[in-house]
């Protein structure tokens, strides 16, 4: 997918004005983030859940060579073949391949950040093979040719209405010729559409949630049932999965599944969890003939023993993003590639380069919400702290920003200068904004006065001067 | 892919994987670490609202399974024939359905329903009622699951609009740890079933406007018949 994470500040100030994009965003307040916090509440084990949850997928990511191996070995033992790809070209290639061995037309596709992320779609549209989003966020925004602005609800930016005008314009042509108003109208006419789609479809692509190296199992996590169907009527499935998706053992499979629902969308459990193991098994009157997984490395491995590593915990629930006070203001889009949110601050510098994805993690006042509700504990704010690092080493800070940190950092490092220059500054604002308590414009900060009013210092002085007053 | 392509791409992952971590291939010491800990699997935190006698459990996974939008009859095993019809009138369904080719099925005295006219065997496009058993109940989120076979096609689970479970009270178990064992009892610990469905409710979906519709792809309708013994 073609990044426009340069573009951040722009994006964003266009969503800020984008009146169906805030009408959408509205809802995430009292949706998945008040429903997540009802969950919690209901299991009193929820905490220490989240403790395992972490130490689960430390173990798994310290430990990552051995249980691929022996994921891939059990696959193998069972008739299912596993492919590793380095890089995305690689897992592009070997999906194409594997398509084309099939004489595949068309792919029931359930929903995978990962072949978002390696831009498969457009891969294979370029070979003639027809992929069809059968997630209903996915079908919505596939149709749109648009991105997913969320990594578990693809089509949070969109209202009810935006949907009606898309499945007119889409479906009339079926048949389907009455605009409807009703969201059980538009499940419904997808249903039906999409239903043929899957009986007709040569192959179906899933992600997975997770990989049980015990029993060579991938696992996934649906509430519509797409996933289900794509890896049922196909003759061929296809499990496109990243490396750090492994888990050891169907236990503690068990610790994610609990956090993973309530931290997305609060549920006690979502409605399709699913085990695969391999292909259709002599006697079965249904399921794919052929089993592929196709391991994607795309640069996760050299994130290990890093400071960064803890991002790998990651099992994209989407409770970063819910949470945010930055993304319920600009939703995902303004980030400009597959990840948006506090996770997508983090994970897009390590997978396109901090040149291109700098400004994401300075779109975060380290509110701290994220990381409180992350049920691995991924300490993100501090991430992004050491990719805001990263970037003024390489300087690719602005030089305003480069310049007045310098100047900060000589005034701070001599506290009789520091004192002086605030008692000066504290002086002049209280004079120049002594008529209304506020200022509408100043010097140096025009990018604070163009929205909001500065305020003028308490009285009193400085926090020095009334700090020497009270102890004396 | 297979070859020596293939076999290049995962030795450049695995080797990537253990230049990051600092070291090489394990050491047999770890490895035995590790072989222990797949053998003997350690559970996480215990569920406590799930650690109840029998009945406790049969109740909690009635009522978590209302509370995920499935509806539930609680029947002796001569009365699951019944039921069936009844829901089916109840909710305007034709008296035919597939139902699952499976001996513990079969025992039901469903000859008793004059009416009805069932179809052995997996699901079709055009089937309206799916009927099947079930390999257990969780009770902790009235979770049903199924493990495909020749006794259990996956599309009984998923094509028709509605889907009718038979699960017995004693299949019904605490938390998904307990499914787990009786999975390596019944299927060997290295042979899972192909599939294993865990389904809690009818199919939904909440991607417009963050609100929950049901029936998305999979069942719009799940009626689960709880058999006393």
């Amino acid at each position: 997918m073609q990044s426009t994470a340069r573009h951040f500040k722009d994006n964003a100030g266009a969503a800020l004005v984008d009146t169906n994009l805030q009408d959408s965003l509205s809802k995430l307040k009292t949706g998945f983030s008040e429903r997540r916090r009802q969950a919690a509440e209901r299991l009193p084990e929820f905490e220490a859940l989240r403790d395992r949850a972490r130490d689960i997928k430390n173990h798994a990511l310290e430990n990552l060579d051995f249980y691929l191996e022996e994921f891939e070995r059990k696959v193998t033992a069972l008739g299912g073949h596993v492919h590793w790809a380095p890089t995305a070209e690689d897992a592009r290639r070997i999906i194409a391949e594997l398509c084309k061995g099939v004489g595949a037309r068309t792919i029931a596709k359930s929903k995978s950040m990962i072949a978002e992320e390696i831009g498969l779609n457009e891969h294979l549209e370029a070979l003639g093979i027809t992929p069809i989003e059968t997630d209903l966020g996915e079908y919505i925004i596939q149709l749109r040719h648009e991105p997913p602005s969320h990594i578990i609800a693809p089509a949070v930016h969109l209202t009810k209405d935006q949907v009606a005008d898309t499945f007119l314009e889409h479906h009339s042509k079926l048949g389907f010729t009455r605009r409807l108003t009703e969201r059980n109208d538009l499940v419904a006419e997808a249903r039906y559409v999409l239903r043929q789609k899957f009986l007709d479809a040569d192959v179906g692509l899933t992600g997975a949630n997770f990989l049980v190296a015990e029993t060579g199992s991938s696992m996934l996590v649906t509430n519509e049932g797409n996933a289900d169907l794509s890896n049922t009527l196909p003759r061929m499935h296809i499990v496109l999965a990243s490396i750090e998706k492994v888990i050891p053992t169907l236990e503690d499979a068990a610790v994610l599944l609990r956090v993973l629902a309530r931290s997305a969308t609060g549920q006690e459990s979502s409605a399709y969890t699913t085990l695969n193991t391999g292909p259709k098994r002599p006697g079965d009157l249904d399921g794919p003939e052929q089993y592929h997984v196709v391991l994607l490395d795309n640069g996760r491995s050299s994130v290990l023993g890093t400071k960064m590593q803890d991002m790998l915990r990651c099992i994209r629930c989407g409770a970063c993003m819910n949470h945010c006070p930055v993304y319920g203001a600009i939703g995902g889009h303004a980030y400009g590639w597959v990840y948006p949110g506090p996770i997508g601050a983090v994970l897009t510098p390590q997978l396109i380069g901090v040149e291109e994805a700098g400004n994401l993690p300075n779109a975060s006042t380290f509110c701290g919400r994220c990381e409180s509700v992350c049920p691995v504990r991924i300490p993100l704010p501090s991430l992004m702290r050491h990719w805001r690092e990263r970037e003024f080493e390489r300087h690719l800070t602005p030089r305003p920003v480069r310049q007045g940190l310098a100047l900060w950092g000589f005034v701070v490092q001599r506290p009789q200068l520091y004192r002086a220059v605030t008692a000066l500054a504290n002086r002049l604002l209280t004079i120049l904004g002594r008529a209304e308590g506020r200022l509408h414009s100043l010097l140096l900060a025009g990018g604070w006065t163009r929205f909001r009013d500065f305020p003028t210092p308490e009285r009193g002085g400085t926090f020095h001067a009334q700090w020497q007053r009270r102890r004396s | 892919m297979s070859g020596d392509a293939g076999n290049a791409d995962r030795t450049e992952v695995l080797n990537s994987v253990r230049r990051s971590l600092r070291r090489g291939e394990l050491d047999a010491d770890r490895r035995q670490i590790l072989e222990a800990r797949l053998a003997q699997p350690p559970r996480g935190p215990a569920i406590a609202r799930a650690a109840l006698a029998q009945p406790g459990k049969v109740d909690l996974f009635c009522t978590w399974a209302e509370a995920n939008n499935a509806t539930v009859a609680r029947v002796s095993a001569a009365e699951v024939p019944s039921e069936l019809m009844a829901y089916l009138a109840r909710n305007n369904l034709p008296a035919q359905a597939v139902i699952a080719p499976s001996p513990q099925l079969a025992a039901y005295d469903w000859a008793s329903q004059k009416m009805l006219s069932l179809r052995h065997g997996r699901a079709e496009a055009s089937d309206q009622v799916a009927i099947t058993g079930a390999f257990a109940g969780i009770a902790e989120t009235g979770t049903v699951v199924t493990a495909s076979g020749p006794e259990h096609p996956v599309t009984l689970n998923l094509l028709a609009d509605t889907h009718i479970v038979v699960l017995r009270e004693s299949d019904i178990v605490g938390g998904y740890e307990d499914v787990w064992a009786r999975l390596r009892t019944n299927y060997g610990k290295d042979r899972m079933p192909r599939t294993v469905n865990t389904i809690t409710g009818p199919s939904r979906t909440g991607d417009i406007e963050q609100t929950i519709e049901l029936g998305a792809h999979g069942p719009r309708r799940m009626h689960i018949l709880v058999v006393r013994e």
